[in-house]
């Protein structure tokens, strides 16, 4: 089988009381682009860890076969010297740095007494960032230029170290949708340079845009490779979740009632530039039971619009006026939202909506410690039963509530999060992403729970950036482009075409 | 970082507290060995006790140097407390020492120069803490400049200021209620003993409450079916901790009684232990320095939290200032010195965080009692303060060392 550059044997890796990876096998054929799913904690970076020397020869059994030869990688130089490179999703750029001080890092071009040639070091950038299509001067910063030209630095720094495969992390969850595209099709152009591709994705469209192959793991096996001609979403789903699924969202049978929240002309400013306008006169209504969606590209001023109106957490110079339940209220510091009733769970959990070295169940009363004192202090049982009681009826996947919720997959974590707000009582739940980052099953349970909260007569706004998603759960849905509001459609009207058409719909100039 | 990695890790933490072992004796093993490495700290100031001992031929244990190690540190403990909040919000307060200094030069003016009650001096310089606290946190929480900036600059301003009001001289000769603060016992209250009832009854009184609370929190745990430890470990550990309070109890006792700084101590440990576990100012405090933003859009009043929190710092440098000067019956312009370099050590030492959201007041207090067996029993030893320095410095390099590497470990990396 000597058209394979990669063949990784029976690997089987165990953390203490977990097998992480079990008896698996990946042939990666040269020249080819291989995709890799599987839900969160399927063992799928585990596995590109061993491959990378993350985990060292000797902590994981099994062989790996590289270009027909056992290697038995130490650590990352050594893989890297044979060629391999991985992209991780978190991109390791300096910011400060430039873009070729950054692909050269550690790598340094040298010239005479060992310093550093500036010349090369630029020309050599310039050769490379042109073989991946980003036109930009190699002395710009890093922190300069958005994600998706930092991550295609990042590429170029691998095939400055002549990569022969090359490895990308969920290389497109933080990308929009040109970034992703043109990243997918710079795969495909490698591709045809001879670079092989590993690329981990739970994005099924691009999986099948770009891949010759698809491996599915679960639980820490690979359940099947599937070729290119046989790809299907639902086989792919069916392998991940180790069922059919029947449908992707459960059904929800809308019953609506009143009005619970109107914004009237809300307008807010970027906070350092006071001159720009992100959020510009915003009207939208929620009524009881309600699920609403909210449809935008990123920057169109989605959280900008939910972070203002939530304790004007964002921006400066905001305006206007909410209502609810027909009455007007303020909601000028988190606080007073929460105590008006309104929530809203962050887009980046990890960043705004834990604390990741907390546990579970002080993460979960957080924003209701009042609810817990007792005498003055905080009653710790009543808080564990509380915290308890969320495990169960989340379905949070945690041993105990004490568990540290950075230590959790992003299904859970998000869970946390939204018992988090539940348990705050709230008539309108404000959700940015509530489905970012996390596997397909465990969208289905927060799906669930969604239409849960609505049945229960809350409000509940959905901010997505997946259209399927918004029309699969929502009753009626705002599209948003420039901070403006640019259409409001009930779920029966709502067809992707014409969404995207006033996503994208842009101020008359 | 992403979910998968950090997943086979969570389950192998969670794993070994759910199902350590089938059998019993091996169940308690497992128990006692982790609550060994969580209490790591503990066992620290233990072995340091013992080495000293014998290095000093017991010199170190004896009664009347044990109650000076209380006597001589309480100062640094008192700053450790607050220091230690501070540092779980996510800060650094570099200005006690000098504000310390500064107090304690105020109340020598309330009560010498001005001749003012000693109550009234007392009470007026710890309003004089609080000032110096609002002044900080004002800055901090309200303009956003970092702590760090902020509480250097107040180590300069009131180092200056402290100065300034000694005017070249120092204030001494204190009223002695005053002084008790610093060096004071509670002693023959019930007339003479060998051994002062007191102070064992004291004690006995502290162990009833002890035991009675851990019960009642046991008791409480399992009646909301939380897991509980072994029965013979809590037993075990109770008695381990009687032992302990009786053996200094009895020291105490045959020497001066209670020395009235170890009464603050004692108050401030109790309070502040209260406040930090369950009150939900201290939880905030844990909450915004594990994640400021999260905090923030939890609702959490970031702001007044780290405000509240600087006024605090304030009123315990006061009250460290006072019990220092009380100490030396003298407010002198070298006075705290280095104090916040050691009350920071001990909150490091006690296993606080350097990123914030992690450290306890009682870590931070036996922080500091390894400090202070530290600098006592290489002073019996006649070690000269040029080593003192070196090796205390070296412990706490080992300290925070230890803690990183059992955080990794416990991290499955």
């Amino acid at each position: 089988m000597t058209t394979n550059i990669l063949e990784m044997r029976g690997i089987t890796k165990t953390f203490p009381g977990v097998k992480a990876l079990q008896d698996v096998t990946l042939n990666v054929a040269r020249g080819e682009v291989h995709a890799i799913c599987g839900e969160n904690g399927a063992g799928k970076s585990t596995l590109m860890k061993v491959l990378s020397g993350v985990y060292p020869h000797g902590t994981y059994t099994g062989d790996i076969v590289f270009e027909d030869e056992i290697v038995e990688f130490k650590d990352i130089r050594d893989s890297e010297a044979k060629g391999i490179v991985i992209i991780h999703q978190e991109l390791a750029l300096s910011p400060y740095l430039s873009i070729a001080e950054n692909i050269f890092l550690n790598n340094e071009q040298r010239g005479a007494l060992g310093l550093i040639d500036w010349n090369k070091t630029n020309s050599e950038a310039v050769k490379l960032l042109a073989r991946v299509g980003l036109r930009e001067n190699p002395t710009t910063k890093i922190m300069d230029i958005g994600v998706g030209k930092q991550q295609l630095v990042e590429i170029a720094k691998a095939l400055s170290k002549r990569v022969k495969l090359l490895i990308l992390d969920e290389p497109t969850a933080a990308l929009n949708d040109e970034d992703s595209d043109h990243l997918l099709n710079l795969m495909l152009h490698l591709k045809g340079q001879g670079i092989t591709s590993i690329i981990i994705s739970h994005k099924l469209n691009e999986i099948k845009k770009v891949s010759d192959a698809v491996t599915v793991i679960r639980d820490g096996k690979a359940i099947e490779t599937i070729a290119k001609q046989e790809v299907t979403e639902d086989r792919i789903i069916k392998d991940m979740v180790g069922r059919d699924l029947e449908h992707r969202y459960p059904d929800h049978t809308p019953n609506i009632g009143e009005e619970i929240l109107r914004v009237e002309d809300w307008t807010a400013h970027h906070p350092q530039d006071a001159t720009r306008v992100m959020v510009d006169n915003v009207n939208l209504n929620v009524r009881r039971g309600e699920i609403v969606g909210i449809a935008g590209l990123m920057g169109a001023g989605r959280t900008e619009f939910a972070m203002s109106l939530f304790g004007r957490t964002y921006g400066s110079r905001i305006s206007g006026k909410v209502f609810k339940a027909g009455k007007e209220i303020k909601t000028r510091t988190v606080t007073e939202a929460i105590d008006n009733g309104i929530a809203y769970a962050t887009e980046d959990r990890k960043t705004y909506g834990l604390n990741l070295i907390e546990d579970i169940k002080r993460n979960i009363s957080m924003a209701s410690l009042g609810k817990l004192v007792k005498g003055g202090l905080v009653d710790d049982n009543e808080e564990f039963k509380v915290a308890n009681e969320y495990r169960t009826s989340m379905n949070i996947k945690a041993p105990t509530v004490l568990a540290k919720t950075g230590k959790l997959s992003g299904g859970n974590q998000q869970k946390v999060v939204l018992s988090k707000w539940i348990y705050s009582n709230p008539d309108v739940l404000i959700l940015d992403e509530p489905t970012r980052g996390i596997d397909v099953g465990a969208k289905y349970e927060i799906y669930a729970i969604i239409n849960a909260l609505a049945a229960q007569g809350k409000g509940i706004i959905v901010i997505s950036s997946e259209l399927p998603e918004l029309i699969g759960i929502c009753d009626r849905i705002y599209t948003l482009s420039e901070g403006r509001i640019t259409g409001e459609f009930p779920i029966t009207d709502a067809t992707p075409e014409t969404l995207i058409k006033h996503m994208t719909m842009e101020k008359a100039r | 970082m992403s979910d998968l990695e950090t997943k086979p890790a969570s389950n192998t933490a969670a794993g070994a507290q759910v199902n350590p072992s089938n059998s019993k004796a091996g169940q308690w093993v497992s128990h006692v060995i982790a609550d060994l490495g969580k209490n790591g700290i503990f066992v620290a100031l233990i072995v340091v006790v013992v080495l000293f001992s014998i290095l000093t031929d017991g010199i170190l244990l004896r009664p009347q140097n044990i109650s000076n190690l209380i006597v001589q540190n309480g100062y640094i403990l008192v700053l450790a407390v607050g220091m230690v909040m501070v540092i779980i919000a996510g800060h650094i307060d570099l200005s006690v020492g000098s504000v310390a200094a500064f107090v304690g030069a105020v109340s020598g003016v309330f009560a010498v120069t001005w001749g003012l009650p000693w109550w009234l001096s007392i009470i007026l310089s710890l309003l004089v803490g609080a000032l110096v606290g609002v002044w900080q946190g004002f800055w901090i929480a309200y303009v956003g400049i970092p702590a760090f900036i902020v509480t250097l600059a107040g180590m300069l301003i009131f180092r200056g200021l402290a100065l300034a009001v000694l005017g070249n001289a120092n204030i001494g000769s204190f009223p002695g209620e005053y002084r008790a603060l610093g060096n004071g016992f509670l002693t023959d209250v019930f007339g003479e003993f060998e051994l002062d009832p007191l102070t064992l009854g004291v004690a006995a009184l502290a162990i009833i409450a002890l035991i009675v609370q851990q019960v009642r929190t046991r008791r409480g745990r399992a009646s909301y079916g939380q897991e509980v430890e072994p029965l013979v470990w809590f037993i075990g550990k109770l008695v381990l901790i009687t032992a302990g309070i009786g053996l200094f109890a009895y020291a105490l006792a045959s020497y001066k009684g209670i020395p009235v700084t170890l009464i603050v101590l004692a108050v401030l440990v109790l309070v502040y232990g209260v406040v930090m576990n369950r009150s939900v100012f201290g939880r905030h405090i844990y909450a915004i320095g594990g994640n400021l933003h999260a905090a923030e859009l939890s609702g959490v009043k970031t702001r007044n939290v780290t405000f509240w929190l600087f006024v605090n710092m304030g009123v315990l440098a006061a009250l460290a200032g006072l019990i220092f000067t009380a100490r030396l019956n003298l407010a002198g312009p070298k006075a705290g010195d280095g104090f916040e370099l050691e009350a920071i050590s001990a909150a490091f030492i006690g296993g606080a965080a350097v990123q914030g959201g992690v450290g306890t007041i009682g870590g931070a207090i036996i922080g500091g009692l390894i400090i202070g067996v530290l600098n006592n029993g290489m002073s019996i030893m006649g070690i000269g303060i040029e080593w003192q320095q070196a090796v205390k410095g070296l412990v706490l390099l080992l300290a925070v060392a230890f803690d990183v590497y059992n955080k990794r470990r416990a991290g499955g990396r």
